[in-house]
């Protein structure tokens, strides 16, 4: 053929020609002709089994019509294909009249009915009446599979997506066809219950009512359901969902496929803390402290709350204020605070992170990758924290790119992480040395050095643990930068929106729009009036500076550093020697709780904007449901803040900030509002413009360990104490309470037994918890979770400090 | 505490070398699992899946797949009696039911001294033999009622020349380490397999 390109076909598909990708399968072809053909098993992010039969065509390869099922055929030069000839229909109508020899039909009581393939596909091409009058098979119905799946066998049809998806996708192969023939079921194994990180995702493509997700079971009927699309903020993926609503309560969140971030999966913590939002705990009014009673919260109104906030900002001054947090907010909202803390309140003391995170400035001005770079590099060098516990799709996009392409995934840690499975080799460093493990890498004749010099790299870097100092993750992008030029990087911070925070300004010696402090853009200039020349302090350096009685007023932007500071001590006592703390949240939380003014905000789902995720990557957040009592967006405060401190933020609607931002931000500029509304924005508009330069610190090697001290090395769990999960009813019992891992032989050495109680000592705290021992460590190390039920590791860390030793013994 | 014994672990490591990867040792350890208990236990089941590098739930599925791995305790006599067609003309319903009278169990059941299990079965390829049976897999051809109250006497004495159920013969091969293929997988492997190279042989 004249017309031939390479790796194409052309196919004639109901009569129409179709181009289509040499080896795709027939039915990927037709749906991108426009052309439906019925199917349960088929999913395109999965590879095709051929399961269910309900993709049977007519294909004709020259040898006269066939029926063959186009998930399993790929396409061919030259063939001919006929989706609705009459032998297609009389197959169709086939398949569809066994599947439902043992399907119970109990549609009125499914969850599924009004939504359900099996139900759509019976309507379009089933025979409308069956044969068969035999008893049909029967099972308990339905079981509990996990925490947040229930099962029921009766409507399964075998299709082998979630088992499928359990096995390729998750890597939790915890699910499987069990028995044979008629008696063919989905199970567990007895008492190892489907505790998949992303156990949610069976549900949602399960083509029958098979596999129900706890919280939503007979929640709604899905024609009472409204929905908008908008992007999950629980962690800095930025993964797109459909958010559901019924009666003005969010019921649901479904995952949306799209190509560039999140291929349709979420993990369960995105997918079920909608219960957060609506929850009976939300903070609905104003609360000031009781003047009388320093223990007691009164319900206030606005009036009051805002006239007190003003006053201690006020009496504070522009040195005495520090501005803790903000990645909970959207871009928006974390502008007009940018502003109002530049412009108005003329400090600089501003820091979205909790010093769990990096300098923003290293954020950056490190040369960008993206997420699809990261799946199509030769090698992705993880440096950082366990990205199934903290970034969750991020880990099954690496998965699938070294399970099923070409990419090698090589870790740097100090301890195990969820990754091992799939990483081609993980590197165990003591903590706080990766740097110079990696180092050692480099400068030696290791394969991996040729192929990290000579093939492309995306380091993700990011914090691996608590217990050290950012200094062990800015050495390694130092590293990386001076030995490996050519790699690029995915900083993996870990909040909702700490990169649109920051993009936004909200870090000391950064303005909206990744510029330096010292570089305001004119327009920036012209609108604001007013940027302070010096860098303020990060959330240590304020902390600190309220510990010792010079910062006296702290506001709190959705932050609770008592829980997520790595020092709980320093928290405690910035807060206890604050005069004035201002928190804008959504719960009382352990901060918040001891705030002198609260003020109650808008949470996921009753805010518009928008926010950006870990790549620079700008996506919608959509409305859905109006917010409980007389909460507001984080913006609405701060233009009312302004105001009463005698200045005007001039900001009037979200849309009206983004115009200013897309004014003033240099990197923002050309996303404009027409752009984040239209079709484009659906996959998220990438920003990775940046005139912000980092001087890299010298970083000191760690302190070596005395023969006494295990290093202490903390991460956080998917299942933790952070607030929307312990909000969350069906969460909260999944967070473990906290066990400290320690190698055998450290156990041994000291006659503790695994499982018992131990004293354990650092500099900062001395407490009581359970030790078991766990052989997948080095010797010298202690692992315990950051911030479980109950307990923090942060009461042991000193955030001063490089490294954190602790001692055990024996209660 | 492991399910296999010493002995049966150093023979499921012996198995998992003769495999490319390890997960194709599953189906023979689980007949190891099998011999050892007579039946699968899950204790047996989630051993295998920490072997094979797997989780228990595939192990699970392949194991109930096949009828032949028991996943309740059985007897230690087996009988299988065929129910498929000539064995049912030539009158394989009177024989299960004279089993059943004789033995005080319905089929699929097991006698309480844990001596027999009595089930029906599929066509056991020895339709010129009907009625047939088979004991722990081995076959008795044109069984009579009264040919079936011998065999029963026969396996109640000590020594009967019947192998408990579960007891493997195959499995025991001693495979000479020049022959094992080894743990590399098969894309890795460049050299022809050991077995082919006749070269040796000739000379």
């Amino acid at each position: 053929m004249s017309d031939s390109v390479p790796n194409e076909v052309s196919v004639n598909i109901n009569g129409a020609e179709v181009r289509a990708k040499a080896g795709e399968m027939l039915i990927a072809a037709a749906d991108r002709a426009g052309v439906h053909i019925p199917r349960f098993c088929y999913h395109e992010r999965m590879s095709s089994v051929g399961m269910c039969r309900m993709c049977l065509v007519d294909v004709d390869t020259g040898r006269g019509p066939m029926l063959q099922p186009s998930c399993m055929v790929p396409v061919a030069e030259g063939m001919s294909v006929d989706t609705q000839s009459e032998d297609t229909k009389r197959a169709q109508e086939g398949i569809l009249e066994f599947l439902l020899v043992n399907h119970p039909l109990d549609c009125p009581v499914c969850d599924k009915g009004g939504e359900c393939p099996l139900q759509d596909q019976t309507m379009a091409y089933g025979p409308g009446e069956s044969r068969f009058v035999e008893e049909k098979r029967h099972y308990e119905k339905p079981i509990p599979i996990s925490d947040l799946v229930h099962l029921d066998r009766e409507r399964c049809i075998l299709c082998d997506r979630c088992t499928r998806f359990a096995d390729e996708i998750a890597g939790d192969p915890l699910i499987h066809f069990t028995e044979r023939g008629n008696s063919t079921q989905v199970l567990t194994f007895p008492d190892e219950p489907f505790s998949s990180y992303f156990s949610g995702n069976t549900v949602q493509i399960c083509p029958v009512g098979a596999l129900t997700a706890a919280p939503y079971r007979f929640k709604a009927r899905p024609w009472d359901l409204d929905q908008v699309e908008s992007t999950c903020t629980t962690c800095s993926m930025g993964c797109r969902t459909a958010v559901q609503s019924s009666r003005n309560e969010l019921v649901r969140y479904l995952g949306v496929d799209i190509e560039s971030v999140n291929h349709g999966w979420l993990c369960d913590k995105g997918r079920f803390n909608f219960e957060a939002t609506n929850s009976e705990e939300r903070l609905t009014v104003p609360l000031i402290r009781d003047p009388n009673d320093e223990r007691q919260l009164l319900g206030s109104d606005w009036g009051s709350a805002l006239a007190n906030a003003a006053e201690a900002i006020l009496d504070a001054g522009s040195d005495g204020i520090g501005i803790i947090g903000g990645s909970r907010l959207t871009n928006e909202d974390a502008y007009a605070w940018s502003k109002l803390a530049r412009s108005i309140i003329r400090t600089d003391n501003l820091d979205a992170q909790l010093g769990d995170g990096l300098p923003a400035e290293l954020v950056h001005s490190l040369p960008p990758a993206t997420i699809a770079d990261a799946c199509e590099a030769d090698t992705v060098l993880v440096v950082g924290p366990d990205l199934k516990e903290e970034l969750a799709i991020l880990h099954l996009r690496l998965r699938g790119a070294a399970t099923k392409g070409h990419t090698k995934v090589v870790e740097i840690n100090a301890a195990p992480s969820g990754c091992e499975p799939y990483v081609e080799r993980a590197i165990r460093c003591g903590s706080g040395e990766a740097a110079k493990y990696l180092g050692e890498i480099l400068n030696s004749d290791d394969d991996l050095a040729t192929r990290l010099r000579e093939g492309s790299v995306v380091a993700v870097v990011g914090r691996s643990s608590m217990a050290e100092s950012d200094h062990s993750s800015i050495a390694v992008a130092a590293l990386i930068r001076d030995e490996l030029p050519h790699a690029t990087f995915l900083t993996a911070l870990r909040r909702g929106n700490v990169r649109g925070a920051l993009d936004m300004g909200l870090a000391p010696g950064v303005l909206p729009g990744r510029t330096a402090i010292d570089n305001p853009s004119s327009a920036l200039d012209d609108i604001w009036g007013y940027t302070p020349s010096m860098k303020g302090l990060d959330t240590t350096g304020m902390l600190q500076a309220a510990a010792e009685g010079k910062i006296r007023t702290l506001v709190l932007l959705g932050a609770d550093p008592l829980s997520d500071f790595p020092d709980r001590n320093l928290a405690a006592e910035a807060i206890q020697r604050a005069e004035t703390v201002i928190s804008l949240d959504n719960f009382l939380t352990a901060s918040s709780a001891q705030a002198d003014i609260i003020l109650p905000t808008t949470a996921y789902g009753e805010q518009g904007g928008t926010t950006t995720n870990l790549e620079g990557r700008i996506s919608r957040l959509t409305q859905k449901i109006t917010p409980p009592g007389s909460v507001r967006d984080d913006w609405m405060i701060a233009t009312e803040l302004a105001w009463r401190l005698g200045g005007d933020l001039n900001l009037t609607s979200k849309e009206q900030i983004w115009r200013e931002i897309e004014q003033v931000a240099p990197s923002h500029a050309g996303v404009t509002v027409e752009r984040i509304m239209s079709e484009e924005a659906r996959e998220g508009i990438l920003v990775q413009e940046s005139s912000v330069e980092y001087i890299f610190p010298s970083v000191q090697e760690p302190p070596i360990a005395d023969g006494y001290g295990l290093r202490l090395i903390s991460g956080r769990k998917l299942w933790d104490a952070s607030t929307t999960t312990s909000m969350s009813p069906s969460l909260r019992p999944l967070a473990e309470a906290p066990v400290l891992k320690v190698h055998p032989t450290d156990l041994q050495r000291l006659g503790i037994l695994s499982g018992s109680d131990v004293r354990v000592i650092s500099t900062r705290s001395t407490e009581n918890l359970k030790a078991v021992a766990d052989e997948s460590l080095e010797r010298g190390t202690a692992l315990l979770p950051f911030n479980q039920p109950g307990f923090g590791a942060n009461r042991f860390i000193d955030a001063t400090a490089a490294v954190n030793d602790i001692r055990i013994e024996t209660l | 505490m492991s399910f296999f014994s010493d002995e049966n672990t150093r023979l499921a490591e012996e198995i998992i070398k003769r495999y490319p990867k390890a997960r194709s040792a599953m189906i023979p350890l689980l007949h190891l699992a099998q011999e050892q208990e007579g039946w699968v236990t899950e204790a047996a089941m989630a051993e295998i899946a920490e072997l094979v590098g797997t989780s228990s739930a595939e192990v699970l599925g392949t194991c109930s797949f096949y009828e032949m791995f028991k996943r309740e305790p059985v007897g230690k006599y087996l009988i299988n009696i065929c129910t498929t067609m000539s064995c049912a003309l030539m009158g394989a319903a009177d024989l299960m039911q004279h089993a059943e009278k004789a033995l005080g169990v319905k089929s699929g059941g097991t006698t309480e001294d844990g001596m027999f299990t009595l089930e029906g079965a599929e066509c056991q390829a020895a339709c010129t033999e009907a009625p047939c049976l088979q004991v722990n897999y081995r076959h008795r051809y044109r069984v009579t009622a009264d040919e079936f109250d011998a065999m029963l006497a026969e396996l109640s004495t000590p020594d009967p020349g019947v192998p408990e159920h579960g007891v493997l013969s195959q499995i025991r091969q001693h495979i000479p380490e020049k022959n094992t293929v080894g743990a590399l997988p098969p894309e890795e492997v460049n050299a022809p397999p050991v077995w082919l190279n006749t070269e040796e042989d000739q000379s």
